[in-house]
């Protein structure tokens, strides 16, 4: 079988490289099905405390690929709701879940749901040449794995919009201006700036980053009231990890904190 | 192992479910035990209120399906179940339940006739019977259409397909939504606060709010007036007023 995920984990991160580089990093349903089997070890091994997503080659990843979706002209309409329900949802939803920090690194071009996916992760990383080319509506289609949803908040109704409607290429310098992605790297020094702030996330309290990012997401759901009610049940379980005693007893000794995560 | 572990912790006394490895389902011998521990609660003047909550990964899954299947239709009809569904529910004092993971079938039929359900946000609740090719049989649809109405009632019970912790907590199945972590100790607390009021405007309130779902809303209103009326005859009305007005707290004696 074709390896169209590879997969490295070192000092607590797990890199997932897209591998189908002849095809800019396309989804098929083989890749999306490898992918989700190696996001179910992210998710139960404890010892993996950041996650990297990436492309191989010159492409991060081109989204669907539209080799598998040629429409006959004779048949009745295809059902694109049926991928999107079986692969980019579930993975979408997997990746918010994920109680550890998600990287993306952005080494090249990420179109369609390559893009949304890219922009749905928790760091955005992305070389200078890289770019997000919101596709869709170019083929009729509406942004999808969570592009509706992220674009606005990213970027901004107005920004948003124009950036689905109009489907152009946006630079990745673009994006970091606009502020909807963590930071722009020249192309040689993408991946050691990638490990080098992966590797830090992975030595510092997963637990606490896990609810932090829970946080956020709930927040874009209610209003100031409930946020403030799940402030405070998420600080009382925080205040409960080891991680906070750790951190608390080597500020006060003036030592490096030595977090396990838990 | 004990299958239904007991605790007190001030006026709150604790069951929780323990039959892990059957996903805590609810046979009839947990169910008699069930009810003979509220029934001794029920009786017991130091206990103010009650939370039922499932050890290890969720709540409680339904019957126990072995029991059920060697059950033909004259000893389903002989059944001592719905009796001891009858016992549980008689419970007069204020009854919660603390939900974490899959509430279902009969574990869910036990949520809804509990006054309140805290619940985890990895909470599930379904009523699965259909796809058994049963039905649930345990209060569970009547209850069900009671508390969250037509379309979702029938939603669950035909289609057998669960909801998850925040629509159950939307329609107002669920009385707090809590992270899972918490949803005991939040059940709890709640349990606390409620156990310190006066338990004879507890029984009578927890009365009031069952038969209103019973009767047409003159006849509710008219118990509700006649349990209120009844209420005047009590010391601790005379304390919980006599209090306030005198800013301390009451110090009421269930009589």
């Amino acid at each position: 079988m074709d390896e169209l995920i590879t997969r490295d984990v070192q000092q607590g991160v797990m890199t997932l490289t897209f591998n189908r580089p002849e095809r800019l990093n396309s989804f098929n349903d083989a890749m999306h099905l490898q992918l989700a089997e190696q996001l179910t070890q992210a998710e139960r091994d404890a010892e993996i405390r950041c996650l990297v997503l990436t492309g191989a080659g010159r492409a991060f990843c081109a989204g669907q690929d539209l080799n598998d979706r040629n429409v006959d002209p004779d048949a009745g309409p295809p059902d694109l709701g049926l991928s999107v329900e079986r692969f980019y949802n579930p993975l979408v939803r997997r990746l918010a879940r994920l109680e550890k920090p998600v990287i993306a690194a952005v080494n090249g071009v990420a179109a369609g749901a390559g893009a949304t996916l890219a922009l749905g992760c928790d760091i955005v990383i992305a070389a200078r040449s890289a770019s997000f080319v919101m596709g869709f509506s170019k083929l009729g289609l509406v942004p999808d794995s969570g592009g509706t949803w992220f674009l606005p908040r990213l970027a901004g109704r107005a920004r948003a919009m124009g950036l689905a409607m109009l489907g152009d290429k946006l630079s990745a310098e673009q994006a970091e201006s606009w502020g909807m992605i963590w930071e722009v790297v020249d192309d040689a020094a993408l991946s050691d700036r990638v490990q080098t702030i992966s590797r830090h996330l992975a030595t510092q309290p997963t637990l606490g980053l896990g609810l932090i990012k829970r946080a956020l997401l709930a927040a874009e759901q209610q209003g100031l009231d409930a946020q403030l009610d799940l402030e405070r049940d998420y600080q009382r379980l925080a205040g409960r990890s080891a991680d906070y005693r750790e951190g608390v007893a080597a500020f006060l000794a003036r030592r490096p904190p030595q977090f396990t995560g838990r | 192992m004990t299958q239904l572990i007991s605790e007190r912790q001030g006026r709150v006394l604790t069951l929780t479910l323990n039959r892990p490895q059957a996903r805590n389902a609810l046979d009839n011998a947990q169910l008699e035990r069930l009810a003979t521990a509220l029934e001794q609660a029920s009786g017991d003047e130091s206990i103010g209120a009650v939370v039922i909550t499932g050890a290890g990964r969720g709540f409680a899954a339904g019957a126990d399906l072995k029991e059920m299947a060697s059950r033909d239709m004259v000893a389903t009809l002989q059944d001592p179940r719905p009796g001891l569904w009858a016992r549980i529910d008689g419970f007069p004092k204020p009854l919660l339940t603390a939900v974490n993971g899959y509430a279902l079938g009969a574990g869910f039929e036990l949520a809804l006739l509990s006054d309140m359900v805290v619940a985890g946000e990895n909470a599930r609740f379904g009523l699965p019977e259909i796809t058994l090719g049963i039905m649930p049989g345990a209060g569970g649809i009547q209850r069900l259409l009671r508390a969250v109405g037509k379309g979702l009632a029938s939603r669950m019970v035909l289609s057998g397909e669960p909801i998850d912790a925040r629509e159950a907590w939307r329609v107002g199945l669920v009385a707090r939504l809590c992270p899972p972590d918490l949803t005991l100790e939040y059940a709890q607390q709640l349990a606390q606060r409620i156990a310190e009021r006066a338990p004879l405007a507890l029984q009578a309130a927890k009365q009031a709010l069952r038969q209103g779902q019973e009767v047409g809303l003159s006849q509710g209103l008219s118990i509700e007036r006649q349990l209120f009326t009844l209420l005047a005859a009590t010391d601790d009305r005379q304390e919980g007023i006599r209090a306030f007005l005198e800013k301390r707290t009451p110090k009421f004696t269930g009589r």
